[in-house]
């Protein structure tokens, strides 16, 4: 099951860098009231610690901290750049899609993993998201 | 058999991959256990081999045993042709 409104979801905004691309889908997460701030710079130390595993597919990523680290709710935000950003993985740059992930407990999300991955999975609506889609409406079709 | 799915935080993407393992295991008729663990605790664990992204596989080249290296994991595909072949031969090992 996975829930989406247009609050969580923005198109061809333009990041900076991995890190900025990052903390604009973080902040979507925060804006939604499904997390504290201090999340969004746990996904980013994540990401700097540990590397760019985020990366789960070509262009793109799932940024996410642990449940601890300030998630108030379950749900992801939707952030396709304008320009893809390089997040240093060996085979799977430059990432256009970032998909921002939050979980209060190690399980109760699983499910919105798995319903995001089958989603990303179909291939014409992979094209929707990554390439198509115009507005937001049009994502929340396809949802 | 137990296998070790690896992600960088525990959050969710190795639990993903093990449940994807499972069931392509089962299409072939074959039952396997595994567990879904970040990648500090996956290391000293025992087990018959692990699966990770490949950005988390390099970090787990001291493991003793065969870590398998998903590059897309979404692809079911890239899933199935890299874990069937091991699967397979330790099934026939017993």
């Amino acid at each position: 099951m996975l829930v989406l409104t247009e609050e969580l979801i923005e198109l061809d905004i333009k990041a900076e860098n991995a890190e900025d691309a990052i903390r604009k889908a973080g902040q979507l997460l925060v804006n939604a009231g499904l997390a504290e701030d201090r999340y969004v710079d746990a996904m980013v130390k994540g990401f700097q610690d540990v590397g760019p595993y985020i990366v789960i597919a070509p262009h793109i990523a799932f940024p996410h901290a642990r449940p601890e680290s300030g998630a108030l709710g379950k749900g992801v935000s939707i952030v396709r750049l304008s320009e893809p950003v390089v997040f240093g993985h060996p085979s799977n740059d430059p990432i256009t899609l970032v998909c921002a992930l939050c979980g209060t407990d190690s399980t109760s999300h699983i499910e919105m993993l798995q319903a995001l991955a089958n989603l990303l999975r179909d291939e014409e609506k992979l094209n929707m998201i990554m390439n198509t889609a115009t507005t937001k409406e049009d994502i929340l079709s396809i949802i | 058999m137990k296998i070790v799915t690896v992600c960088g935080m525990g959050f969710g993407t190795s639990l993903m991959l093990l449940m994807d393992i499972q069931s392509i295991a089962k299409g072939h008729g074959y039952e396997v256990n595994g567990e879904a663990v970040d990648l500090g605790s996956a290391k000293g664990m025992s087990c018959d081999f692990m699966v990770a992204s490949s950005e988390i596989s390099t970090e787990l080249q001291d493991e003793p045993m065969e870590v398998i290296s998903i590059n897309n994991l979404l692809d079911k595909d890239e899933i199935e042709s890299k874990v069937m072949p091991i699967i397979k031969r330790l099934a026939e090992k017993g």
